[in-house]
């Protein structure tokens, strides 16, 4: 059969295919979580995540976290194969407790946001980011 | 209060005007004696605004067969509700005879028979005529277009768009999104959007580079009508940089941002809108989510996914309008807005039947000034087909089961995929197939069609991502697309199941045997968003597909098992 490597180079395939293995789960996400918190339980309102849906690009995910009178927000990727992307701390004069920048997942996954509120409680967000290998829209 | 007679006045032109009669024996006097322009336009004119919505013209500027899908499924909540119900049902749902016209434009049952008798559909000079009736009646109302206007056809690939913008400005348009319209490639479109003489929007479509809002798309614009304040706000289509090849757009982000979108909701409302109107591009599904997390949008004129329905679907107090594609239906919403409320709405999806309703002489010319220069292209007869050739549906249709042959054969694969796209006509039995109808359903800006080895590992994985972007039950995860055509294999689907577990039983039909995971394959396949992608084009590879068959017959495609339905 006649079959050029020129002809065969058709998709960038070989990097994509880890990439969009069903959802991850890294086993070190609880060991970062209780390490944070000391095991407290964490309340679902207090903090806000913003994340895409559908990732553009894996590679470079904008994310952004807020959490009023925070002291600490700890940000994980827990499908990455090290979970741990930032803890941003924030001083008494920092005039809003919230953050933003770009993340790499590798692979379709949950994005965790965990905030320690000045009082010593913790609250937590998550985001279902699916990163996909894109196909054909309508 | 009101209640839901008085409010929603709405109706499916001639819907009661042919009573049931079975299939299959319309004659074409009889479907034209049956229905008149007068009928289709029939509007009370109703409150003090008007909006006309029409969205995925696809570049459709000549009247065309398109038939709707027989099969649309939902998934999660939306498991059987509108848009995802077909054939009788829909009949049933809406209360249309078989055999009328409301079947006929919205149904797929006896197409090519029901095609005899009422013709062709659309064509932008038969849309003028109907936005000029609406016009006529009431002068300010808002012309709305949702975007898919500047792709899908062989002068609008040889124009880089310029067809279609040239025609669209002469209807007037007071706002637009966008989807297809950045496959011409950031450059381009930044062009035309700096000229355009009406207001380019999306609130979605943000810089990448700083993921703030983009200068040149406005997320909102006000318009002052019937005394009082309307702010269209636009949402482009969210996925464009994965569904797309996000390589020809680089410095624009997209997304679905429905936190902006609130925050541009009450931006507006703060500033005194009395009417909130969202021309989105989102996809039906996507805007009924959409509806139901973001407050205070009392219209959706939805786009996207190319569904036509005869009434508005309400979730909480907001309206969402479908409308069609190929410029085969336009919707007129009269709206009632006083004391910064909406009031009351009525609506009616107008089939544009291209040979009821008069062209615009204006336009009918400038559609011609624009294909003058192609005619002998376009009219080049390639061969003639025994088939209904057809796109729609969520597993396969007829027109890329054709594309699919000729991948195999022409490219000498084991396996071919042809992209779960919605757009493109319908050719019925007994026409003759052209070069300007191959290029309906083929033309793109990255329409190489590409060979390559693919374990049967990977395919499993192609397949289980693009089903996951269709049967995601959470709608916000889905692309609006359909699952992508595949020649030359077989395959069992379980829509229910989670991604990974959906496809099975994956069977190479030129031998009966079971794909193997770790074997190498050879797969060919159009339409590739990875940069670099190299083949000949597809529709050059149709083309010579056809002139060899001279006759193209396509038998059924059973290979596609589908369970959970």
């Amino acid at each position: 059969m006649e079959f050029s490597r020129r002809e065969t180079l058709a998709m960038g395939l070989g990097a994509a295919v880890l990439t969009v293995l069903p959802f991850r789960v890294s086993a070190s996400t609880e060991d970062r979580i209780a390490e944070f918190t000391g095991g407290a339980d964490m309340a679902d309102t207090g903090v806000t995540l913003t994340a895409p849906e559908i990732a553009e690009n894996g590679n470079t995910v904008p994310i952004e976290v807020s959490a009023p009178g925070a002291t600490a927000i700890l940000v994980l990727a827990t499908g990455n194969p090290t979970p741990g992307v930032a803890t941003f701390n924030f001083g008494p004069l920092a005039a809003s407790q919230a953050a933003a920048t770009r993340i790499r997942l590798a692979g379709t996954q949950d994005v965790v946001a965990i905030a320690k509120l000045a009082d010593g409680s913790f609250a937590k967000a998550s985001a279902a980011v699916k990163v996909t290998i894109g196909g054909c829209g309508g | 209060m009101i209640s839901r007679r008085d409010f929603l006045q709405v109706s499916m032109a001639a819907s009661a005007l042919v009573g049931a009669s079975g299939f299959g024996n319309w004659g074409r006097l009889a479907a034209q004696q049956s229905l008149t322009q007068d009928q289709l336009l029939q509007f009370d004119t109703f409150g003090n605004i008007s909006l006309i919505h029409i969205t995925d013209i696809h570049a459709q500027l000549k009247p065309i067969y398109f038939r709707e899908p027989s099969v649309n499924l939902g998934v999660g909540g939306n498991k059987g509700h509108v848009p995802h119900i077909t054939g009788a049902d829909f009949r049933k749902a809406y209360g249309i005879a078989d055999g009328s016209p409301s079947a006929y434009a919205l149904t797929h049952d006896d197409f090519s028979s029901l095609a005899q008798g009422y013709g062709r559909v659309g064509g932008m000079d038969r849309v003028a005529t109907v936005i000029n009736a609406i016009r006529a009646e009431r002068p300010d109302a808002l012309l709305l277009d949702g975007g898919d206007t500047w792709h899908g056809s062989y002068t609008c690939h040889h124009t880089a768009g310029q067809d279609m913008v040239n025609v669209m400005n002469a209807l007037k348009p007071d706002a637009m999104t966008f989807h297809w319209e950045f496959t011409l490639g950031s450059d381009r479109v930044n062009e035309i959007v700096e000229g355009l003489p009406f207001a380019a929007l999306g609130q979605n479509i943000f810089d990448s580079e700083w993921d703030e809002p983009a200068e040149l798309f406005k997320p909102y614009k006000f318009f002052e009508r019937g005394g009082a304040k309307v702010a269209v706000i636009g949402q482009a289509f969210p996925y464009m940089p994965i569904a797309n090849p996000g390589w020809m757009f680089p410095e624009y982000s997209f997304g679905i941002r429905d936190e902006h979108m609130q925050e541009m909701v009450d931006e507006v409302r703060a500033a005194g809108a009395d009417l909130v109107v969202l021309l989105s591009h989102n996809g039906f599904d996507v805007d009924k989510k959409m509806a139901s997390v973001v407050t205070g949008i009392d219209v959706i004129l939805s786009g996207h996914t190319h569904d036509a329905l005869p009434e508005p679907v309400l979730v909480g107090k907001t309206h969402i309008i479908a409308s069609g594609s190929n410029g085969k239906f336009v919707s007129r919403i009269d709206l009632d807005v006083r004391d910064g409320q909406m009031m009351g709405i009525r609506h009616k999806l107008i089939p544009i039947f291209a040979d009821v309703i008069a062209p615009d002489p204006v336009i009918t010319k400038l559609i011609d000034e624009q294909r003058a220069p192609y005619a002998d292209q376009l009219a080049e007869v390639v061969g003639k087909t025994d088939s209904l050739l057809y796109r729609r549906g969520n597993f396969n249709g007829t027109w890329d089961d054709l594309i699919c042959d000729a991948l195999l054969s022409e490219r000498e694969a084991d396996i071919a995929m042809s992209p779960g796209v919605r757009w493109g006509p319908s050719l019925v039995p007994g026409d003759d197939i052209t070069r300007e109808d191959i290029w309906n359903v083929t033309s793109m800006s990255y329409g190489a069609a590409y060979r390559s080895e693919m374990t049967g590992e990977f395919i499993k994985v192609i397949l289980e991502d693009v089903a996951d972007n269709i049967f995601n039950p959470d709608p916000y995860y889905q692309q609006g697309g359909d699952m992508v055509r595949i020649g030359g294999m077989g395959y069992r689907i379980d829509i229910t199941k989670p991604q990974g577990e959906r496809i099975s039983e994956m069977t190479l039909l030129k031998t009966g045997e079971k794909i193997d995971a770790s074997k190498s394959y050879v797969v060919s396949g159009w339409a590739s968003v990875n940069e670099g992608t190299e083949g000949p084009m597809i529709w050059d590879v149709v083309e010579d597909h056809i002139r060899k068959q001279g006759t193209v017959s396509v038998t059924p495609n059973t290979s596609v098992n589908v369970v959970g339905a």
